[in-house]
């Protein structure tokens, strides 16, 4: 135990220092069931770059916590073409691939070329090149290092994705957008009244999400490009807990304009009417688009709050949680198989169930844990924890196995929302 | 607190006044008066019942009237008005029907345990249980709009049982204030 926890430790120091610079940094707790030993040599040419690529595959790995990355820094020369590989070097430090590349700056725009290469058959699993603005160059880094993720581990990508979250510092409020490992961070809205449940568009192009600037909570869709804000459900009471419908032309929203709070469905370009798709209970809330096009919402029908399931057009509803008098905001992972939700013991944790056996795993043992939301690729479960009296974002993989913590500089940061992968 | 909040609805209310065009010049001179019988407690109000066009707004604000008290509180897990309430929530219905111009808000909200969303509609509740209330004793629906705060709006900050009680609450208030 203590040793595992040294191991951790050290692990997490080398993470936290590898991400000195990030707008938001994080440590790392915990290592996936299987790790993934990856050589990462310094392409070459990157560091008098603005932007060195390898730091940021290194991070996304590392954060992973499916890579054991080591330092190909070392390796003499440093590779930085197939044929300059020595492979019983790489071999002797206890990696099965190394990356290595390079870097050609040609004024605004860089090349990027990177090989992954396998150290037992010596064959190259990847061989890649992309040219782009020298601004986008950490997204490049993001999209090689799902590349890698996809080719070694067999796992489709998450890193070159946004997040979305708000940020409360005294009385100010902001909603920020910013990319998954917390770099760039951008402010789409500012307020000095609450906002709350930003959720993306299925394109990725825009957030809705709920304001209380008319001192009422009305729910508002907006273009990250742009900016321009509409109004998408804004009816007599309350108008909250936005979702997005798989093609991204609805939303289901929540209602207080009949009785008690209830689900209905609005066009997400705003000005039109609204379907009921709820029917029984007096709370009916948090609804989540599924994969399959059902809705995945929590209600109080039952007595406590507890989740459920029904087709967009409603009618019956299923029950899928049964243990415990308190479980809420569901959402499903991308395959449909697991249900991530907050479960009441102690306090209020991440939890799954794994949809096949109706298995319930508590993932976090810290206890204002709220809105979780998945990857793109459904390893990791991104939410709101509370850390030093503040709510901050954390991350556990979906087999509670590997913990993030993003430590923002100021404020309390709340609500995140993972979006979906960038092209 | 309750009196910097006063002052400052005070404040708002005499710009309010300032800055509508109807009165005459006339009645715009008792304001500065009533500015600095701000400072000194309680006479305050009596000017802006002066003001002609908006006579009702002193029973509002009168600290010795009830109709100036405007929070209920409720009990854990609780979306039920305690009776000691009804007193107050009468006499808010009893101002409603007589000024039939006037539009109460009711803002639900809930402490600070549970998901953001899920509390939006705990808030509602409460929210919805002085309106029951308010129309029971008459008022029409069109009078009335109930909203929630969830727990994004807490009256007291901090995970303490008391800072709990404080939030857990409707506000009653009326629009334009």
């Amino acid at each position: 135990m203590l040793s595992r926890f040294t191991r951790l430790l050290a692990s997490a120091l080398l993470v936290a220092s590898a991400a000195a610079h990030a707008d938001i940094s994080f440590d790392v707790v915990g290592v996936g069931a299987n790790q993934y030993p990856i050589a990462i040599a310094p392409f070459q040419n990157e560091v008098q770059q603005t932007q060195p690529v390898t730091p940021v595959i290194h991070d996304d790995l590392a954060r992973s916590g499916l890579f054991k990355v080591i330092n190909g820094g070392d390796l003499s020369p440093v590779p930085y073409q197939p044929e300059q590989v020595s492979f019983p070097a790489v071999t002797a430090k206890g990696a099965q691939t190394i990356l290595i590349g390079k870097v050609t700056p040609n004024g605004n725009q860089v090349t990027v070329r990177v090989w992954l290469l396998d150290a037992a058959t010596r064959s190259s699993l990847i061989s890649y090149e992309e040219t782009v603005p020298v601004a986008s160059t950490r997204r490049v880094a993001h999209k090689i290092a799902d590349m890698i993720l996809q080719k070694v581990a067999g796992i489709s990508g998450m890193f070159n994705s946004r997040i979305a979250y708000v940020v409360k510092t005294g009385k100010r409020y902001e909603l920020q957008v910013a990319d998954a490992d917390g770099y760039g961070a951008q402010a789409i809205l500012v307020s000095n009244q609450p906002i709350m449940s930003p959720k993306w568009s299925p394109d990725g192009g825009k957030l809705a999400y709920v304001s209380f600037e008319k001192q009422k909570p009305i729910v508002y869709v907006q273009d990250l490009i742009g900016g321009r804000r509409w109004e998408a459900a804004s009816f007599k009471g309350s108008n909250s807990a936005p979702a997005w419908s798989t093609d991204g032309s609805k939303l289901a929203v929540t209602l207080t304009r009949e009785s008690g709070s209830q689900i209905f469905l609005v066009p997400s370009g705003g000005g039109g009417g609204s379907q009921r798709i709820s029917s029984s209970g007096d709370i009916n809330t948090e609804p989540f688009y599924a994969p399959d096009g059902n809705i995945i919402f929590t209600s109080d029908r039952g007595g406590s709050p507890q989740i459920y399931r029904m087709s967009a057009s409603g009618g019956n509803a299923e029950r899928l949680t049964f243990q415990g008098g308190y479980n809420a905001s569901g959402k499903l992972s991308p395959d449909g198989k697991t249900l991530v939700f907050i479960t009441q013991t102690s306090g209020f944790h991440v939890a799954v169930m794994d949809m096949a056996t109706r298995q319930v795993q508590v993932l976090t043992d810290s206890n204002r844990d709220d809105s979780p939301t998945f990857a793109p690729n459904g390893r990791m479960v991104l939410y709101e924890t509370q850390a030093g009296g503040r709510g901050a974002l954390a991350a556990v993989s979906s087999d509670g196995r590997v913990k993030v913590r993003l430590k923002a500089q100021t404020g309390d940061v709340r609500q995140p929302a993972w979006g979906p992968l960038l092209k | 607190m309750k009196k910097i909040a006063m002052s400052a609805l005070l404040a708002a209310l005499l710009a309010a006044c300032a800055s509508n065009p109807k009165p005459a010049p006339v009645t715009t001179a008792p304001a500065p008066a009533a500015a600095t019988d701000n400072t000194n407690t309680a006479p305050a109000t009596v000017d802006l019942t002066q003001g002609q066009n908006k006579p009702g707004y002193s029973e509002l604000t009168d600290p010795n009237n009830i109709l100036s008290q405007r929070r209920v509180y409720f009990d854990y897990d609780s979306y039920v008005v305690n009776d000691k309430y009804n007193e107050l929530v009468q006499a808010h219905a009893k101002y409603l029907l007589a000024h039939k111009d006037a539009k109460v808000i009711l803002q639900g909200n809930t402490d600070s345990r549970g998901t953001a969303e899920y509390n939006i509609s705990l808030g509602q509740k409460r929210a919805e249980a002085v309106k029951k209330l308010m129309s029971a004793l008459g008022v029409p629906d069109s009078q009335i709009e109930t909203v929630s705060f969830g727990k994004e709006k807490p009256a007291e900050p901090g995970d303490t049982e008391e800072a709990w009680s404080r939030n857990r609450r409707t506000e009653i208030v009326y629009q334009g204030e």
